[in-house]
């Protein structure tokens, strides 16, 4: 007669993996993406595929040097990849891009423990020590140069640092559709709520942190007396509240460790953008609530429902 | 407050199958464990003659049961025989005459009062027919008769595949009535909840319909959310009372009672003849034609399965109960037990187990816990082999329900780290007591 299995209950399970989630945040950023290429040009798109590809890689061959169990297939460097990639200029020296994606990979990620281990989002730290390391090209910015206006190439002032200056804002629908110098894949905010909102329908993120991050900024915005919408829809609000502030790993699992984390996002970044000497803090802000993050955790771990004490 | 939970596929092919008495087989395996407590005490020996109802084993203890033969027949030896757990426990085999003669003492219980209403119960072999296998009298005894407040019936049959208390309500509805009933005026409780699924509108609408002309009855319909049968979050979503940490549902009045027990205990008290028979769901993906059958308790899986029409491909993994909280059996050989309320037989590709992946720390097994505990936190405690973060932790407040590994998208084997991280925690608290006494 056949063996029969013998496992522990339960003895179904979800359909959801892991592989399915990176999947679905690779589908709700594919819209950035293209958007990327029609506003910046297909530079963007060299961007892109080189950090996806470097991100890969970088996984790869640190498991196989560690003799680790190989992840590469659960997607989430190529999610990585992506959003460093997005939080470039499209003018990035594809070395540095390739430098930054092995920071994310293997410094950030792979060096504590790897997926689901590490402490702070891969894609903004390694943005962040790209920002210290080539402080030059990670601040140049050119008008958007693709297919939507093809003119060449010009430097231009972020909304966010003309804002600062008191320069010229584009249009409230120029900052909506993207097109406005700034990174690769935070300019078009059309995209990124559309990516929001598949994430939400697919319950892979859920409302709590992006609101409170969105909100918080909003509110602050508004109280300071500055350009409320104009505050929202540029620099890298909308994809970090939406993709990277929703980060498994890095940010707290509870709903009301969500809203605090997302409150702390706004609050920093507001912080840093009205008051710091950098235009944008976005990166800053989750950075350092990601550090945060195992207190917020702590201090919001649900109850267990033990009902009080057996008389 | 809203208990977490998760929708699970429900499975109920077999809800509009009223069940078939299955033709006793060859022989029967009786195990002296098939409820929580000491085994019972075998009182026959190899070649004693016996007849449904006679009996087999009497209740060893205060917790135990007793245990009468399911089928007419000779005795043929007392064997040792390995149970889901993987221990050994004596088994009681009888070779069936196939005449199924009911033995002659089989007569109504003299009940009257109290006293002489728990004393039947006891009688009568029964436990939790839901799949805990607690023995029923149990929940009765108290010094005090005040502390019953209300009775929460259990037909919520959150289980995928199962359907066996769906059909104790569509086809023996009066008897749990007459349960209710006996519950009144032998125990005096007034009120009465009877907690179902919507996902039974048939069931429910019978429970309705006798519930208008009873007083005290309320049917509460509670949505198909698993684990809306297990006992605390039944007791929460009928009552909103919380049955405290290491205590009984007693501890706040409540009697939680499964439905197809009740409708037992009434038709005990009315035939005398003890639990010797199960209706059972037959259903899995290995199973050729799903429904319910009325087998005798010791009949083999195999016999069952056989005779309730065969299996489409061997079966790979088979369970006593559902997919959620269901044993895996280690052999067709098992038999039927009390508490057998589904056999489920899954094919190769069923029975598959998920491939385990690193935690992603999203959160859902926290978040879809019905007793709000950390499962990941749980895990992380345990491979550290932290005894004091466990008991932090409440671990020994999990009820196995199995939503974390259900909902857990890198299927992490959060249930069996659960049950590890209790005997952890076990271990711990019996050595700090032997410490201090």
């Amino acid at each position: 007669m056949n063996k029969l299995i013998s496992t522990v209950s339960p003895h179904f399970h979800t359909t959801r993996t892991t592989q399915k989630i990176m999947l679905d945040v690779i589908i709700a950023l594919c819209p950035t993406a293209i958007a990327s290429v029609v506003i910046f040009g297909w530079r963007a798109m060299l961007v892109i595929a080189v950090c996806v590809g470097v991100c890969v890689l970088s996984e790869f061959l640190f498991e196989k040097l560690c003799k680790r169990e190989n992840t590469v297939s659960d997607l989430s460097s190529v999610v990585t990849g992506m959003l460093l990639a997005f939080n470039l200029p499209v003018t990035i020296p594809l070395w540095q891009a390739a430098i930054g994606s092995v920071a994310a990979i293997i410094v950030v990620k792979q060096l504590f423990g790897g997926i689901g281990q590490n402490f702070a989002n891969p894609a903004i730290t390694a943005r962040i020590i790209m920002l210290v390391a080539f402080s030059g090209e990670m601040t140049h910015w050119i008008a958007p140069a693709g297919f939507l206006t093809p003119v060449d190439a010009a430097t231009s002032a972020t909304p966010l640092a003309a804002m600062t200056n008191g320069t010229e804002l584009p249009s409230y629908l120029d900052l909506f559709l993207g097109n406005y110098g700034g990174c690769i894949g935070e300019t078009c905010s059309l995209t990124l709520l559309l990516g929001g909102v598949y994430l939400l329908i697919r319950r892979v993120i859920s409302w709590h942190t992006p609101v409170a991050f969105i909100g918080t900024v909003a509110l602050l915005s508004l109280i300071c007396g500055k350009d409320v919408l104009a505050q929202l829809l540029s620099g890298g609000l909308l994809i970090a509240a939406i993709f990277m502030a929703t980060d498994y790993a890095t940010t707290p699992n509870t709903k009301w460790g969500k809203i605090i984390f997302g409150v702390g996002c706004g609050l920093i970044t507001i912080l840093i953008r009205f008051w710091g000497n950098y235009p944008e803090g976005v990166s800053y802000s989750i950075l350092i609530m990601n550090i945060l993050t195992p207190y917020i955790s702590k201090l919001t771990r649900s109850k267990p429902l033990t009902g009080g004490v057996k008389p | 407050m809203k208990l977490h939970g998760i929708h699970v596929p429900h499975k109920k092919n077999t809800a509009d199958c009223a069940p078939v008495r299955l033709a006793p087989p060859k022989t029967v395996s009786i195990p002296m464990s098939m409820h929580i407590g000491r085994p019972a005490k075998p009182v026959v020996k190899r070649g004693d003659e016996v007849k449904v109802g006679t009996l087999i084993a009497e209740a060893d203890g205060y917790i135990s049961a007793p245990i009468h033969a399911s089928v007419s027949g000779k005795v043929q030896k007392i064997d040792e025989m390995t149970v889901s757990n993987g221990s050994k426990v004596p088994c009681v085999i009888i070779e069936s005459d196939g005449l199924q003669t009911p033995d002659a003492n089989v007569t109504p219980p003299d009940v009257h009062d109290y006293d002489s209403f728990v004393e039947a119960v006891k009688n009568s072999g029964s436990v939790g027919l839901g799949g805990a296998g607690f023995p029923t009298f149990v929940k009765f005894v108290t010094k005090d008769m005040s502390v019953f407040q209300e009775v929460v019936i259990n037909a919520a049959e959150c289980e995928p595949y199962i359907t066996s208390d769906t059909r104790t309500m569509l086809d023996r509805a009066d008897a749990v009535f007459r349960g209710i009933d006996l519950l009144k005026t032998y125990l005096g409780i007034k009120k009465f909840i009877i907690g179902i699924e919507n996902n039974k509108p048939a069931a429910i609408a019978e429970m309705r319909r006798l519930a208008a002309k009873t007083d005290g009855v309320e049917v509460r319909v509670l949505p198909a959310m698993y684990p809306q049968g297990g006992e605390k979050v039944l007791i929460f979503n009928c009552t909103g009372k919380i049955v405290p940490k290491g205590g009984l549902p007693l501890d706040v009045g409540v009697i939680v009672i499964n439905v197809t027990t009740l409708a037992f205990i009434a038709e005990y008290l009315e035939t005398g003849m003890p639990l010797v028979e199960k209706c059972l769901t037959v259903d899995g993906s290995a199973v050729k034609a799903p429904k319910n059958v009325i087998a005798p308790i010791g009949m083999s899986i195999a016999d069952v399965l056989e005779a309730a029409g065969g299996v489409k491909t061997a079966p790979a993994k088979v369970l006593y109960g559902g997919p959620m909280m269901g044993l895996t059996v280690p052999s067709l050989d098992c038999p039927i037990l009390k508490n057998t309320n589904a056999i489920v037989a899954m094919d190769a590709r069923e029975a598959k187990p998920p491939k385990t992946t690193p935690c992603i720390s999203c959160g859902a097994c926290v978040n879809h816990c019905p007793l709000r505990l950390d499962p990941r936190s749980i895990a992380i405690a345990y491979k550290k082999n932290s005894a004091e973060e466990l008991e932090t932790l409440c671990v020994d407040l999990c009820m196995e329900c199995g939503c974390c590994a259900y909902i857990c998208p890198a299927h992490r084997p959060l249930v069996q780290t659960n049950k590890l991280a209790k005997f952890v925690l076990r271990q711990y608290q019996s050595n700090k007591k032997e410490g201090k006494g």
